[in-house]
C-alpha cells in the first residue's frame, strides 16, 4: 500500500517538475546564503579573535561554508535532473541515479539539522572564550610597547566603543588592573609613589577608566578620574549617576552579539530545511513516470511507514549476515 | 540621405527586439539603483542634519528619486513596446506613439547628463552649510538642557569619534569656546573665577577637548586636559605629540565623505545615462526597420533600419520649420478671428 498517493497525468506532472524545478534553484541560492554566512561569520570571529584568547573555534564556520557549497551542488544536479525529467530519453538515463540521490538528500537534510544544533550549543564555548580572552585584554591593555600585544589597546578601545560597553563585567574590573603603562608615570612624583606602595604587588591603580568607557549620551562632559571620590567633581554622585560612563559589561554586549548571530543563522537553516527540502523530497519520489503519456500515480513511499522501516532493518541485517556468510566459506576453503 | 542605414531581414529583427528588450530590463534595474540612490544619500543628509544647520539642500536627492522612478516607467514602457514588436498584430496599437516616445526619451537622457553633472557640481554649496553647521554645533554642544539642542553633544561626540576628527578645522577650535555647560562648573571655587574673569565674554574656556577627539591607537591612554601645557604631563609634549587626539578638522572630514557619495553617485549616473543612451538608439532602429518593410503584409521581407530620416543638417532645419510654422500657425489664427467682427 504505497504512502500518500497522488494520481497524474501529463499536464500535471510538467507542472511538477517545473515547480519542482523552481525550487531546487531556490533551493541554491539558499545554498548560497548559508555560504556567505559562514563566510561573514568567520570574518567577525577574526576580527575580534584578539580578544578571545586565541583559541576559539572555527567549526561552525567551517562547517558553515562546507555545507553551504554542498548545497549548492547537490541542488543544481537536482534541478538538472529536473529539467531532464520531462525529457523521457534523459529520464531513462538518470534514473539509475534518481535512488541514490535521494538517498544522499535525506542524509544532507540530517547534517544540515546537525549544523543547527551546533549554532545553538556552540554558544557555551564562545562565551568560556570571551570570557577569558578579555580578561586577558584587560591586562594587556598598558603593553603599547611589548611586540604581539602592542594593538590591545586599540582593539579594547574600539570594542568598547563599538559594542557600548566597559570592562568585562563593568567599570570597576579597570579599578583592579593598572592600565597606564610605567613608561608614563613619573616615578620621582610622590603621589605616584604612595600609590605603587599602596599595594602588595606595586601597581599603579586608580579608580578611572579608559576614554572609550565614555557615554556619549551624557549630559555633562565624561568624567573618567576619580569616579568614586564625589568631591573631586561639582554636583556629582557616583551612586546616582547612569549615564557617565557605559554600564554594561564587554562580556555580555560581545557574547549576545554573536550568539544572535548563530541563532539567527541556526533558525534560518532550519526554516530551510522545514520549508523546502521536504517539499522536494516529496515532490521528488513523485515524479516518477513509466509512460509518458498516459495517467500515473506518484507517492511519498513505495510501501506505508512501517514496512519500509522493516524492510530497511532487513536489508541491513542480510548485509551482515552476507558478511558472516562469506567469512565462513572462506575459512573452509582456507583451512583444506 | 538617412543616417547610419543598417539592412535587416526578419532573423536579425527578431534579434535586435530581443537584445532591446534585454536592454530595457536592465535599464528598469538601473532605475532603481538611481532611486535607491537618491534615497540613500537622502538618509545621509538627513542624519546629519543638526550638523548641517538644518538648511542643507535636498534638491539633488530628490531629483535622484524623481529621475528613477521616471527611468523605470520610461523603460518598463519601453520594454513592453519591444516585445510586441516582433508581434505585428501587437505592435500597430503603439506605432503611432512611438514618435513621440522617443523624443521623449532623447529629452529625459538630456535631463539625466545634466542630474550627472550636478552631482559634481553640488559640492561647493554643501561645503558652506558645513562649515557653517559645525561652527553652531560645537557653540552648542553644553546645551544639553536646551530642547531642540540637547542632542547636539551627542551627535557631535559620535560624529568625531566615526570620522576621526576633532573640532571645526583642527582641535584647537575646542579651545576658543566653552563646552562645559555652567550646570557644572563650580562658581564658588577659586580657579573657575579666575578663568571666567580672565576673558571678556565671561566664558570658561580651557586648552582641553572631549573625549570623542581621543585616538584609540595612541600608545598611551588619553591626554584630554591641560594640552598645551607640558608641565602637567608625564613625557609629554605638544609640539611632536601626533596620536594623541584626532588632527584631522570635521568640516574636511564630512565634506570628504559627502564629496565621495557625490563623485561615487554622479558617475554611476552618467553609467546610466549611457545605457539609456543605447535604448533609446536600439528602440530607433526596431522601430525604423519595421516601419521601412518593403512589402508591409509580408512580414519576412527586408527593410532598413536608420538612426535618422535624413541627415542631422537636414533634420534640424526640419524641426526649426516645424517650429516656425507653429508659431506662424498661432499667429494666423489670431488675424483671421479679427476680420470675423468687421463682416458683421
Amino acid at each position: 500500500m504505497p504512502f500518500l498517493t497522488v494520481k497524474f497525468n501529463l499536464q500535471k506532472r510538467v507542472k511538477l517538475a517545473q515547480g519542482l524545478w523552481l525550487i531546487y534553484w531556490l533551493s541554491v541560492i539558499l545554498g548560497i546564503m548559508i555560504f556567505s554566512l559562514g563566510i561573514f561569520f568567520k570574518i567577525e570571529l577574526r576580527k575580534r579573535s584578539e580578544v578571545m584568547d586565541n583559541i576559539e573555534s572555527h567549526l561552525v564556520p567551517n562547517l558553515l561554508i562546507l555545507v553551504g557549497m554542498l548545497a549548492c551542488g547537490l541542488n543544481a544536479f537536482g534541478g538538472k535532473m529536473c529539467h531532464d525529467c520531462l525529457d523521457p530519453m534523459k529520464f531513462s538515463k538518470m534514473k539509475s541515479m534518481l535512488k541514490p540521490f535521494m538517498l544522499l538528500s535525506c542524509g544532507f537534510n540530517i547534517l544540515l539539522l546537525l549544523v543547527v544544533l551546533l549554532c545553538f550549543l556552540m554558544q557555551f564555548s564562545i562565551y568560556l572564550t570571551l570570557a577569558e580572552g578579555l580578561k586577558n585584554s584587560i591586562r594587556f591593555y598598558k603593553d603599547t610597547d611589548t611586540p604581539g600585544r602592542c594593538f590591545m589597546k586599540r582593539t579594547l578601545d574600539m570594542t568598547q566603543i563599538e559594542f557600548r560597553c566597559c570592562g568585562n563585567n563593568n567599570f570597576r574590573d579597570w579599578f583592579e588592573v593598572q592600565w597606564i603603562s610605567n613608561r608614563y608615570l613619573d616615578m620621582n612624583n610622590d603621589v605616584v609613589k604612595d600609590r605603587v606602595l599602596s599595594n602588595v604587588e606595586g601597581k599603579y591603580l586608580m579608580d578611572s577608566v579608559p576614554f572609550s568607557c565614555c557615554n556619549p549620551g551624557s549630559p555633562r562632559p565624561c568624567i573618567q578620574h576619580h569616579l568614586t571620590n564625589n568631591s573631586v567633581h561639582y554636583d556629582y554622585d557616583h551612586r546616582t549617576e547612569e549615564l557617565n560612563i557605559w554600564n554594561r559589561g564587554c562580556r555580555e554586549a560581545v557574547f549576545s552579539y554573536y550568539s544572535s548571530i548563530m541563532t539567527s543563522i541556526g533558525v534560518l537553516i532550519s526554516a530551510d530545511v522545514a520549508g523546502l527540502k521536504y517539499l522536494s523530497t516529496t515532490l521528488e519520489t513523485m515524479a516518477d513516470p513509466e509512460n509518458p503519456e498516459c495517467e500515473s500515480e506518484g507517492w511519498l513511499l513505495e510501501k506505508g511507514v512501517k514496512e519500509t522501516f522493516t524492510d530497511m532493518l532487513a536489508k541491513l541485517k542480510t548485509l551482515g549476515r552476507g558478511n558472516q556468510v562469506q567469512e565462513g566459506e572462506n575459512t573452509p576453503e582456507v583451512a583444506t | 540621405m538617412a543616417l547610419m542605414v543598417v539592412k535587416f531581414d526578419l532573423k536579425k529583427r527578431v534579434k535586435l527586439a530581443q537584445t532591446v528588450w534585454f536592454m530595457y530590463w536592465f535599464a528598469v534595474l538601473a532605475g532603481i539603483l538611481v532611486l535607491s540612490l537618491g534615497l540613500f544619500f537622502k538618509i545621509e543628509l538627513r542624519k546629519r542634519s543638526e550638523l548641517m544647520d538644518n538648511n542643507e539642500s535636498h534638491f539633488l536627492p530628490n531629483v535622484l528619486i524623481i529621475m528613477g522612478l521616471v527611468a523605470c516607467a520610461i523603460n518598463a514602457f519601453g520594454g513592453k513596446v519591444c516585445y510586441d514588436s516582433l508581434d505585428p498584430t501587437k505592435f500597430v496599437k503603439w506605432k503611432p506613439m512611438l514618435k513621440t516616445f522617443l523624443v521623449l526619451c532623447v529629452v529625459f537622457n538630456a535631463l539625466l547628463f545634466a542630474t550627472a553633472l550636478l552631482c559634481f557640481v553640488m559640492r561647493i554649496p554643501l561645503q558652506f552649510t558645513l562649515a557653517e553647521g559645525l561652527k553652531n554645533g560645537m557653540k552648542y554642544y553644553k546645551d544639553t538642557d536646551t530642547p531642540g539642542r540637547c542632542y547636539m553633544k551627542r551627535t557631535l561626540d559620535l560624529m568625531q569619534m566615526e570620522f576621526r576628527c576633532c573640532g571645526n578645522d583642527n582641535y584647537r577650535d575646542w579651545f576658543e569656546i566653552q563646552w562645559v555647560s555652567n550646570r557644572y562648573l563650580d562658581f564658588s571655587a577659586k580657579e573657575v573665577k579666575d578663568r571666567i574673569g580672565s576673558n571678556v565674554d565671561g566664558q570658561y574656556l580651557m586648552d582641553g577637548v572631549p573625549f570623542s577627539c581621543c585616538n584609540p591607537t595612541s600608545p598611551r591612554p588619553c591626554i584630554q586636559q591641560q594640552m598645551t601645557n607640558n608641565s602637567a604631563h608625564y613625557s609629554y609634549d605638544h609640539h611632536t605629540e601626533e596620536l594623541n587626539v584626532w588632527k584631522r578638522g570635521c568640516s574636511d572630514a564630512l565634506l570628504s565623505y559627502y564629496g565621495g557619495i557625490m563623485n561615487t553617485i554622479g558617475a554611476l549616473v552618467l553609467l546610466v545615462t549611457m545605457l539609456e543612451v543605447a535604448v533609446t538608439v536600439g528602440l530607433q532602429y526596431v522601430h525604423s526597420s519595421l516601419s521601412t518593410l518593403a512589402n508591409p503584409e509580408d512580414m519576412e521581407s527586408e527593410s532598413e533600419g536608420y538612426l535618422l530620416e535624413k541627415t542631422v543638417k537636414e533634420t534640424f532645419t526640419d524641426i526649426m520649420t516645424k517650429m516656425k510654422a507653429m508659431g506662424k500657425g498661432a499667429k494666423v489664427e489670431e488675424g483671421a478671428a479679427e476680420p470675423v467682427a468687421t463682416v458683421s
